[in-house]
């Protein structure tokens, strides 16, 4: 998913010429095709955060399209007040395109491992936040990167995601993706999760429940519309995130519910990682296995809500 | 043992001519009608903000958005009530905007914002940021082989940020000598002296090693000024810092080197009666 990403940085910048690649200190030969054919729109400015979201907005005043590009954990807290002013208040169209979104970095430790970027990033007016499935998507969303007015906060996965969107569903930046049709049980997922959304869903399927999959790979603006309209007559619904409780994906579907329905909502399951900073290493996968994000684990969590949903009056379940 | 610059001394014995007092009796206007605001900060900058404006930036008023004006960021965004007299005076904005500072209409707020105020390329009060920008500015005006310059005024007690001298070092790395940072050095910040909340001695030195053609002066003595930033870039190849030895509270006696006039939100009839002795009615 990250190579696709920067390879459509070079591929947007051979089509505009606004479009720059801005590293802090990326791995060696980033984008080094790039740095050969357009070498004054590939810039590495060193590890300097804080000063690099200025620069971009500095750039984007001129009207350049900035993709700054370095660890999700750096390009969120480290310069935080930089993406709020610079970026989000001038209402700039820079892309923070975020390595090693969730537990990518899993064996690097707490430091690495970005587990509420989304809730920050989603906190602040104007910016868009975006976390693509896999790499096919990625390439999609970067096509409508281009002129989408405001910054991004782009969420990559690591390399190597099984592939699982498709093209026919197309790419709309705020427009979630019905993957399959709902059942008893909705599925809303972001990311990654996708993947162990559907691989649940199978499981589910098996045992005769029948679950459905909305992919909000964009979770700010939220695609309402389609929340709504997916929900109808879901006895429980379940929001899958690598990512802590507080102010990811969970949140923002929770806080539309109670906007746009008050009263009458769903049985509803969060789960993600806990409201805690992880200090297991291993790999993603495993930490997700810990944290009760493997399919096996999603699909038993939603059995067990199922259950509980038939026998009680609608409820909140939190992991 | 830390020399004392001539630049100082000749800020804190230099006399005020009668637009210097004047934008003062605006700044000081302002205040009056608020009720509050950073009196001592826009009083140490205003000569450094009116020769800009006065004499340097190639901008046009009536188009402020020309693709080929200077550029000016108040990085110190707390100054603004200098900024703003200078804008309102050069006709960015009608001067009876000066009365509504901090009014809930007032497209004047505390800290200046991009957007709102014409003539205002930045939005500031969080400091350390304008540098960055800055730099931004003055990296696309060469990509885009334009000829504007970019200057960016900076506070001293700014310049503890970090990010200050991580833009400094990108500068110094793209040699950009359309670029021009402004350091309204008045050696007093918000708690008390520079020197003792986090010393910036030897500051010339520093902006020196950080790849900077660096210039001193008196940030009072207009005609100094003058000379010295019509003479940007000091070094070509090279972004120039220019130090300007100011005075917190410059023009005010009550005001001058005293901290507890950094913020005022709200003023006595003595003090409003020291400020009429020490600028004219205002």
């Amino acid at each position: 998913m990250r190579n696709t990403a920067m390879n459509m940085v070079h591929k947007l910048a051979a089509r505009d010429e606004r479009v720059l690649y801005i590293g802090s200190d990326p791995g060696a030969g980033t984008l080094r095709a790039m740095s050969k054919e357009f070498p004054k729109r590939h810039l590495i400015e060193g590890i300097s955060e804080a000063h690099i979201i200025g620069m971009s907005a500095g750039l984007a005043m001129e009207g350049f399209v900035p993709y700054v590009n370095t660890i999700a954990t750096f390009l969120t807290r480290r310069c935080y007040e930089q993406v709020a002013v610079d970026l989000c208040l001038h209402n700039l169209p820079v892309r923070l395109i975020a390595n090693g979104g969730g537990l990518v970095y899993a064996p690097l430790g707490p430091t690495h491992q970005a587990i509420e970027d989304i809730a920050i990033m989603r906190a602040l007016p104007n910016m868009t936040v975006i976390c693509p499935c896999d790499a096919d998507e990625a390439a999609r969303m970067m096509e409508h990167t281009l002129d989408w007015k405001g910054p991004i906060y782009i969420r990559l996965g690591k390399g190597g995601d099984a592939i699982v969107s498709k093209a026919e569903h197309g790419f709309e930046i705020g427009k979630a993706i019905l993957m399959r049709p709902p059942g008893d049980v909705l599925m809303v997922t972001t990311g990654i999760m996708l993947q162990r959304a559907l691989a649940a869903a199978d499981l589910l399927a098996a045992q005769g429940v029948r679950a459905g999959i909305l992919h909000m790979h964009t979770v700010k603006p939220l695609d309402t519309e389609a929340l709504l309209q997916a929900i109808r007559g879901v006895k429980l619904l379940a929001t899958l995130e690598e990512h802590v409780p507080s102010g990811g994906l969970g949140s923002a579907v929770a806080e539309t519910l109670i906007d746009k329905l008050g009263s009458g909502l769903p049985a509803m399951l969060r789960l993600s990682l806990p409201d805690r900073f992880m200090h297991n290493y291993g790999s993603q996968d495993s930490l997700l296995k810990k944290h009760g994000l493997s399919a096996n684990a999603i699909a038993t969590s939603i059995e067990h809500a199922l259950a509980a949903s038939r026998t009680s009056a609608p409820q909140l379940h939190s992991t | 043992m830390i020399q004392i610059s001539p630049h100082a001394e000749a800020a804190l014995t230099c006399t005020l001519d009668e637009r210097s007092l004047y934008l003062r009796r605006l700044v000081l206007g302002s205040v009056r009608s608020a009720g509050r605001g950073h009196v001592g900060p826009a009083l140490s900058l205003i000569e450094m903000v009116r020769v800009l404006y006065d004499d340097v930036l190639r901008i046009d008023p009536q188009n402020p958005q020309d693709p080929h004006r200077d550029r000016a960021i108040l990085s110190k965004g707390h100054g603004c009530l200098a900024l703003y007299a200078l804008l309102a005076d050069r006709g960015f904005f009608p001067l009876s905007e000066l009365d509504g500072f901090c009014g809930s209409d007032s497209i004047l707020g505390g800290h200046p914002e991009y957007g709102m105020v014409p003539g205002v390329e930045a939005s500031t009060g969080a400091l350390g940021h304008g540098l960055s920008i800055g730099v931004g500015l003055a990296l696309a005006a060469r990509m885009r082989e334009r000829s504007y310059r970019t200057f960016v005024l900076l506070g001293d007690g700014e310049i503890n940020e970090g990010s200050v001298w991580e833009a400094a070092m990108g500068a110094a790395k793209h040699g950009l000598d359309n670029l021009v940072a402004m350091i309204d050095y008045n050696k007093l910040q918000s708690y008390g002296p520079t020197d003792y909340v986090l010393p910036l001695e030897p500051l010339a030195d520093k902006w020196r090693s950080f790849g900077f053609a660096v210039q001193e002066v008196n940030g009072h003595d207009v005609a100094a000024l003058r000379t010295v930033l019509k003479q940007v870039p000091a070094v070509p190849g090279k972004p120039t810092a220019v130090i300007c030895h100011t005075v917190k509270g410059k023009g005010l006696p009550a005001a001058e080197s005293n901290a507890d006039w950094h913020h005022k939100n709200k003023l006595s009839d003595s003090e409003l009666d020291a400020i009429r002795v020490a600028v004219g009615d205002f």
